[in-house]
């Protein structure tokens, strides 16, 4: 196995990474393949010609000497037709063609190709010979799913005059499709294309940000929405929520394409969306919701350094997504598992550690990784949006951590996890006083034509929250019976809030999808109950009577009891209080 | 696995002396073609063989860790001889009903097991796609558990303990008792025991004759006095062995590994020696994906009848859930039986604490066609209302119980009844599910009906009135 001294071989093995010397000719973050079994690496430095090597695979049993050959290009993804549907590790090799390669266990040295190359895909050209094209612009469309029209692009750093385009037809992802003449000469292009992970794809320019996206989740979309473009953090302890949170956003959000990225967690969390999404439908199209979904699947056992990586394999099959003009939601799960990921090369590159061992990178390549996010107008002059959701999962649930804290400079909206609300099992147990969205403004008007009052229930919501908030410190001193009844009204409709409209389990059929109507209604309910309890509590009323009203104990069960497409009891509901309501303030009017 | 076993070669040759011994590591320099992980076997002046792991190597030095100890290991006389393989352990269904050391040679009198097939101990991850997902309700006769916390078969529950917490009797309580509802298959354990004292081991094997599982079991014993390294392999022998028979025999086989803090510990002590930059309270950096390699070997696979339910136990150093053993064991675990020092002053047992306690896998394996219909919902009622006691007592504390509104007061006789009746149980009592779920309602209907809104009308219908017959005749009084 020993090679000629000169040769580029292996002169150093510390787990993930691994010297090589003979390597003069090596190019930074050139794929190298180590070993009798072809490991995959990475160069990551060089110093005359001792190049250091992040392996994406188990080095257990390498040894120095062993050949190291250069592959002449840097970590790439392929992009085609394909993708959706499909799960893949951190560097893009499909867990399906893994299985049936070598059964349930992932062996070194697996060798599958990402995309299917003898597939053959319905191409239907929508340009002709002899028209100029430009970076980026469509040339044809291929069925990808029932949900997803494919659209095939120029690759980015291509312009000329298309000689050539392929009559519609089926045709495999190796075959050309089109041939530009382009001032370096003609090229090709084929249904499918390569792009290095660590480079985002160019855009033509950004976006200001508009549109909410909408997630189904009450919490999220009223008080702390996220926009279509935006970014997010989702920090909490164990056991809090991150992962949940995101599956649902990651089904019910109304972007055109989800990637879920499981970066360092559970084998068993992936498996239960590979066997939940295609069982759930969209609620748009009605169509089995892994027909527009891209799993990346790197859970904490596999190995360290292909986890690093996964977070780019993700993003940038995102990009090649929202380059045709889709809006695409990436949920990385969790952000902290990668920086762990990052730490850990690091102190075997030896590296100066900065705040708690993480590398004095770790801010510049978080904002780097939420950098990718936006609402955009593409190469072709369309509009293309990436939402990025991250998982923070901080040391001991303390978000004064470097992860935490440096993450929250980089993105606009904060969903912050409590373990006390987890707990006390108040699902989603994010905090409504120590989160916050940035784009409640960007996406006011947006709602506002949909929902006149939503910025003023919004504002009222979180008024109500606020002061029970306070209230809760005298409480906790005197008890609430001190209290007069316009606090307690407080203490009363903030418990009405939490119990009626903040609560909202992912396991609820009929709940677990509120669409922005319901969001509304169920809303106005109990701030109407708040609006008209108040008034009634100055004009003399007992709190009791308000509380025993027989149509009380409904408004927290009106969640569950009526899904989205029984409005019509939600408004009888609302009917019902109302003439309690009226029929008491009759009582009370002088 | 092309690399794992290497072209044969002299394996005979022994390199002499050793450049730096330092703790747990020996450096030795012009060692030839040897591989990452590696092992070795290194004698000292005194003839002994220890076992050691080749850490980290390059074409000048070889770190090795020695696994026994480098007591009496010196610069000249030490004769290192690597073997050409990694960590591997013989596996065979024959060992059920043996004990092993740390590092998986027989301490039981009998003969080392017909070397079937040799298997590398780190294992190999599960592919997601070839995972089934895990369903199957476990009924373990503690209500705490089944009714709150259900274990499901391919799980990874974690009991979070404190010194001097019952969890030996716990876990033994459930290895006793736990069972499908509707199958007969019994369980096959693996049991690992690292640093823990002689009398605990001793605890668990009294236990399994006891309850005539002994022929069952297949131990792993790294007990307090032996080195400390050693418990790095432990796990992992068990694991391996476990990985056999669940995945080739087909047997379902629950996991038990105690102390994973005495573990934690060996892996700081490790990377100490090697000069690593520490992580969080001396752990190193990598803590979660070492504990990961380990943790998520449990579960179900394709193709296979079989399953592993892993229960490791941790003691938390000051009770301390934040501490990075239990937090980052929380974060790769599904969900943790928490057990509460409180609880067992005021005489509950089992101790499992209502609140921080939680099973991920719960959800997909209770309620309709699982355990009874009604069981979702009352296990969420049940940790609403019992927050609430919570909140209550703490009002209580300050005001005075009298002070209180007739609902809070209300609360607080539920709260009694809830760890009085539900929580506590005695150490013989198998409770079945439907028992379980019954007191629970019982325990609920203490409360107003109107407060107990996380369950349908429907429900209630049925479940609460049979409550409140039953706890007014629990207490004898007429309704
Ligand atoms: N919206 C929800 N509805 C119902 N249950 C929920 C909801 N969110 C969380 N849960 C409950 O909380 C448990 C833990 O949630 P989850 O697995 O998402 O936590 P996590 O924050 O991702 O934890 P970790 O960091 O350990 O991965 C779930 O198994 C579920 O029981
Ligand atoms: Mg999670």
């Amino acid at each position: 196995m020993s090679t000629s001294s000169d040769s580029p071989h292996v002169t150093r093995i510390s787990g993930p990474i691994i010297t090589a010397s003979g390597l003069a000719a090596a190019q930074m973050y050139e794929v190298v393949r180590v070993g009798a079994s072809g490991l995959i690496g990475e160069v990551v430095k060089l110093n005359h010609g001792q190049a250091t090597i992040q392996v994406y695979e188990d080095t257990t049993l390498l040894a120095p000497g062993a050949p190291v050959q250069l592959t002449g290009a840097p970590l790439s993804v392929l992009l085609g037709p394909g993708l959706i549907g499909n799960i893949y590790d951190g560097i893009q090799r499909p867990l399906p063609g893994i299985q049936a390669q070598s059964g349930a266990w992932i062996r070194r040295g697996e060798k599958v190709a990402p995309l299917d190359t003898e597939r053959r895909w319905h191409f239907v050209p929508v340009l002709r010979a002899g028209a100029d094209v430009e970076p980026g612009q469509v040339i044809g469309t291929v069925a990808e799913t029932p949900l997803v029209e494919h659209r095939i692009l120029v690759p980015p750093e291509l312009a000329g005059t298309l000689r050539h385009v392929a009559p519609e037809g089926d045709y495999t992802l190796l075959d050309p499709v089109a041939e530009v003449a382009t001032a370096a000469g003609p090229r090709e292009i084929a249904l499918m294309q390569r792009w290095p992970v660590r480079v985002p794809r160019p855009i033509r320019e950004r976006l200001r940000i508009t549109e909410p996206l909408v997630t189904g989740q009450r919490i999220i979309d009223t008080l702390f929405p996220i926009g279509k473009g935006g970014t997010a953090a989702i920090p909490g302890g164990f056991g809090t929520g991150k992962t949940i949170t995101q599956h649902q956003l990651a089904k019910w959000s109304d972007a055109d394409i989800i990637v879920y990225i499981g970066c360092g967690e559970r084998g068993n969390e992936m498996t239960e969306v590979l066997r939940e999404f295609p069982e759930i439908r969209d609620p748009k199209s009605g169509l089995p919701l892994m027909d527009r979904t891209i799993l990346i699947a790197n859970t904490s056992n596999m190995p360290v350094a292909a986890r690093e990586v996964s977070i780019y394999t993700g993003i940038t099959l995102a990009e090649y997504y929202r380059d045709q003009g889709r809006s695409v939601a990436v949920f990385a799960d969790s952000t902290s598992r990668w920086a762990e990921a990052l730490r850990e090369l690091a102190a075997r590159l030896e590296e100066m550690p900065a705040e708690e061992g993480f590398p004095a990178t770790l801010p510049t390549r978080l904002a780097q990784f939420y950098e990718r996010a936006g609402s955009v107008t593409t190469l072709a002059g369309e509009r293309g949006a990436i939402t990025i959701v991250g998982a923070v999962s901080p040391p001991g649930g303390d978000f004064s951590e470097p992860v935490t804290q440096h993450t929250q400079r980089f993105i606009r909206c904060f969903w912050a996890l409590d373990s006390e609300l987890a707990n006390a099992r108040h699902y989603p147990s994010i905090n409504w006083l120590r989160s916050y969205s940035e784009y409640a403004g960007d996406v006011a008007a947006w709602w506002g034509a949909r929902a006149a009052d939503w910025s003023e229930l919004r504002a009222e919501a979180i008024g109500v929250l606020q002061r029970e908030e306070r209230l809760q410190q005298i409480v906790k001193l005197v008890g609430p019976d001190v209290l007069p009844d316009s606090q307690r009204l407080i203490l009363f409709i903030a418990e009405l809030l939490k119990d009626g409209f903040l609560t909202q389990s992912a396991f609820d059929d009929k709940d677990m999808y509120c669409d922005p109507v319901r969001q509304m209604t169920l809303l106005r309910l109990i701030l109407n109950l708040y609006l008209k309890g108040r008034e009634l509590v100055q004009q003399g009323a007992p709190l009791l009577k308000i509380q025993q009203l027989p149509a009380v104990p409904g408004i927290v069960r009106a969640k569950s009891a009526f899904g989205n497409d029984e409005q019509a009891a939600l408004g009888r509901l609302g009917a019902e209080l109302a003439a309690q309501l009226e029929a008491l303030a009759g009582e009370y009017r002088k | 696995m092309a690399e794992a076993k290497r072209e044969p070669r002299d394996y005979g040759l022994q390199q002499i002396g050793a450049a730096r011994i330092d703790g747990p590591l020996v450096v030795v320099e012009r060692a030839r073609d040897v591989g990452y992980d590696e092992i070795a076997e290194i004698v000292g002046e005194d003839g002994r063989i220890r076992i050691g792991r080749v850490l980290d190597v390059s074409d000048r030095q070889v770190v090795l860790q020695v696994l026994e100890g480098t007591t009496g290991l010196s610069n000249r006389a030490t004769r290192t001889r690597f073997l050409g393989e990694n960590f591997r352990l013989s596996v065979s269904a024959d060992m059920l009903g043996r004990v092993y050391d740390g590092l998986g040679r027989p301490i039981d009198g009998g003969p080392a097991p017909l070397a079937l097939e040799r298997r590398d101990i780190n294992g190999m991850p599960i592919n997601p796609t070839a995972r089934h997902y895990p369903r199957e309700f476990i009924q373990t006769g503690l209500s705490a558990i089944d009714g709150m916390n259900a274990l499901v078969r391919g799980q990874k529950l974690p009991i979070f303990s404190g010194n001097g917490l019952p969890h030996d009797r716990v876990s033994a309580q459930i290895v006793r008792q736990a069972r499908l509802i509707d199958a007969s298959v019994d369980f096959s354990i693996v049991f690992g025991a690292m640093g823990v004292k002689h009398d605990v081991a001793e605890f668990f094997i009294r236990n399994f004759e006891e309850s005539g599982v002994l022929a069952r079991v297949v131990m792993f014993l790294s007990l307090a006095d032996a080195p400390s390294v050693e418990r790095l392999l432990t796990p992992r022998m068990a694991l391996t062995m476990a990985e056999h028979l669940a995945f080739d025999c087909g047997q379902h086989v629950l996991v038990l590994l105690t102390d994973m803090t005495n573990y934690c510990e060996s892996l700081r002590e490790v990377g100490t020696a090697r000069g690593e930059i520490p992580g969080r309270k001396g752990y190193p950096g990598y803590l979660y994906s070492d504990l990961a390699s380990l943790y998520e070997r449990a579960g179900r696979i394709v193709g296979s009848t079989g399953s592993i339910t892993q229960m490791p136990i941790l003691t938390m150093p000051s009770d301390d859930i934040s501490h990075p053993v239990p937090d980052l064991t929380g974060y790769i675990t599904e969900g943790q039986i928490v057990l509460d020092r409180d609880l067992t002053h005021r005489g509950v047992y089992p101790p499992i604490a209502g609140l921080p306690s939680l099973s991920r896998l719960m959800k997909d394996g209770i309620g309709k066609g699982f355990t009874r219909d009604d069981h979702p919902a009352l296990a969420s009622q049940l940790f609403a209302c019992y927050a609430r006691v919570k909140r209550v007592r703490g009002l209580a504390d300050v005001v005075g119980a009298e002070e209180l509104g007739a609902l809070d007061k209300l609360y607080l006789k539920f709260g009694e009844a809830f760890e009085q009746r539900f929580l506590n149980q005695g150490e013989d009592e198998n409770r079945p599910i439907a028992t379980t779920l019954d007191i629970g309602w019982e325990t609920l209907s203490i409360l107003p009906r109107d407060e107990l809104h996380r369950v349908s009308d429907a429900l209630l219908d049925v479940h609460y009135a049979q409550g409140v017959a039953a706890a007014a005749s629990a207490k004898g009084d007429p309704l």
